[in-house]
């Protein structure tokens, strides 16, 4: 098969193609166009662009083909979309480049995109924010759900959309660059705790699929796998995709997380306790 | 917690939507609406083309395998035999088996009419150049792929254990997953066709 075929998409979805453009457009468009002491380095540009050409590598390349018909790299397929490539994201943070194009807004588009702020504000309410989290990974992988999931052509495009929606909006606030000493952004104990709460039941999902005697999702048997690989060793792989990389991301992200704290550590001297704003 | 209450009644509402408001039971997987309905143009035993249009009106069985299949292959065809054979005698001729070969090189239009006419009348053996099979399989979100050969030339193909049911019309109905017994399918098959015929 010539090179070409494996970066070409197997299932062409023009919207898709049309949203990470768009993306990438405005990113490219604002970092230009805006004055230059507002403008993020070249380390915070190359994550940006790194996570956001992961997710469309997993989403519009021949990857997507191993990843309808193999529970492993389905499961390595979610692992970017859900974790990598928004951390990359979240971690560049791109607040610059949307706040100027925010301002280049007009009142009357501000006021039209304004339900869309409250719907994000109330998603990043981190009970719903973390239940939402850990839901939608547990939803998908729900055997009868992931079955028609993997059957139906829309359900699989609305279960790969919400998982990547869903984990920019998670790790944005995990790695919110506002201080919470200073802004209202979530306090950092309390993106701890989230970080360290949505870790344990993706574990617990991880060892279950791992540690399961019989066939959990037959629907690669049913469908076919992309090569002739034994089912218990691809159901192992992905369970062990689901149970350990999200663990250690999540302890990665508490690493950064007190790092950023301790930085911030007497930087504000008249702010309120910086673990979560308890005090 | 309150404020979550509300997202949770949407939630569980959408899963009950999702298990009830079907009242035919079924033994296969009901699949209409999760799939297009039936489509292909592949060459038949004589080599002419075949499409979905030259079994429209009966139900199609659609199965992926290939004539070298040392166990799944026969083992579901034999099965899909018995299961069309225990149907009421009006129905039995309104069900169409159409086998796809998924390997074109080595299963030849005369080995696939031999092969599939060991399997009854009422079966169509088809295959295509790869593209086309590919097309069709991915349409069936569907895949098949090949093992390297041993020393004597022979391999493996990995491919969809299941058969798609397709009514008369063609729209898709039921996935038939391995597991099912004859008397079961049969009794499926049974359902669809008193269904769609009055």
């Amino acid at each position: 098969m010539p090179v070409s075929s494996y970066l070409l998409p197997y299932d062409f979805s023009p919207l898709t193609l049309l949203s990470y453009m768009l993306v990438l457009g405005f990113y490219g468009v604002g970092l230009l166009r805006m004055p230059e002491q507002d403008r993020p380095g070249s380390g915070r540009i190359v994550t940006f662009t790194l996570g956001v050409m992961l997710c469309y590598a997993v989403m519009q390349t021949r990857f997507d083909y191993y990843s309808q018909y193999m529970f492993f790299v389905h499961r390595g397929q979610h692992l970017i979309l859900h974790h990598l490539g928004p951390i990359l994201i979240a971690l560049s943070n791109p607040l610059p480049v949307m706040r100027f194009w925010y301002r280049k807004m007009s009142p009357s588009v501000r006021y039209w995109l304004q339900p869309l702020g409250w719907i994000y504000r109330l998603l990043q309410q981190p009970v719903i924010a973390s239940v939402l989290f850990v839901g939608l990974i547990y939803f998908w992988l729900w055997p009868p759900i992931h079955f028609d999931a993997m059957l139906s052509r829309q359900l699989y495009w609305i279960m790969n959309w919400s998982m990547l929606l869903d984990g920019l909006l998670f790790w944005w606030l995990i790695f919110d660059p506002r201080s919470p000493a200073v802004t209202s952004a979530l306090g950092y104990g309390k993106r701890i705790l989230l970080l360290a709460l949505v870790a344990i039941p993706q574990m617990i999902l991880g060892a279950w699929i791992v540690f399961s005697r019989g066939m959990v999702y037959d629907v690669y048997e049913v469908c076919g796998r992309a090569w002739p690989m034994p089912p218990e060793t691809d159901q192992l792989l992905g369970g062990l995709l689901t149970w350990i990389p999200p663990a250690m991301m999540s302890i990665i992200g508490i690493l950064i997380v007190l790092r950023r704290a301790m930085h911030e550590d007497g930087k504000y001297p008249k702010s309120r306790s910086l673990a979560g704003g308890n005090a | 917690m309150r404020r979550m209450l509300p997202l949770w009644s949407v939630f569980v509402a959408l899963m009950l939507a999702g298990c009830t408001g079907k009242e035919e039971n079924w033994h296969g997987k009901d699949i209409s609406g999760l799939m297009p309905e039936l489509e292909f143009q592949l060459q038949g035993t004589n080599g002419q083309p075949v499409t979905a249009a030259d079994s429209k009106g009966t139900i199609r069985l659609l199965y992926f395998g290939f004539t070298s299949c040392p166990d799944v292959c026969p083992t579901t065809l034999t099965d899909l035999r018995r299961s069309v054979q225990q149907l009421p005698e009006q129905y039995r001729d309104d069900v169409t088996t159409l086998f796809v070969s998924v390997d074109p090189r080595r299963d030849t239009p005369e080995r696939l009419a031999s092969y599939v006419n060991f399997f009854g009348e009422r079966i169509v053996g088809l295959t295509s150049e790869e593209p086309a099979l590919r097309k069709l399989a991915k349409r069936y979100r569907t895949t098949f792929g090949y093992d390297d050969p041993d020393a004597s030339g022979n391999y493996n193909v990995s491919h969809s254990s299941a058969v798609y049911v397709f009514d008369r019309n063609g729209d898709a109905r039921l996935l038939l997953r391995p597991g099912l017994s004859p008397e079961q399918i049969s009794e499926d098959l049974a359902q669809l066709a008193r269904k769609s015929s009055s």
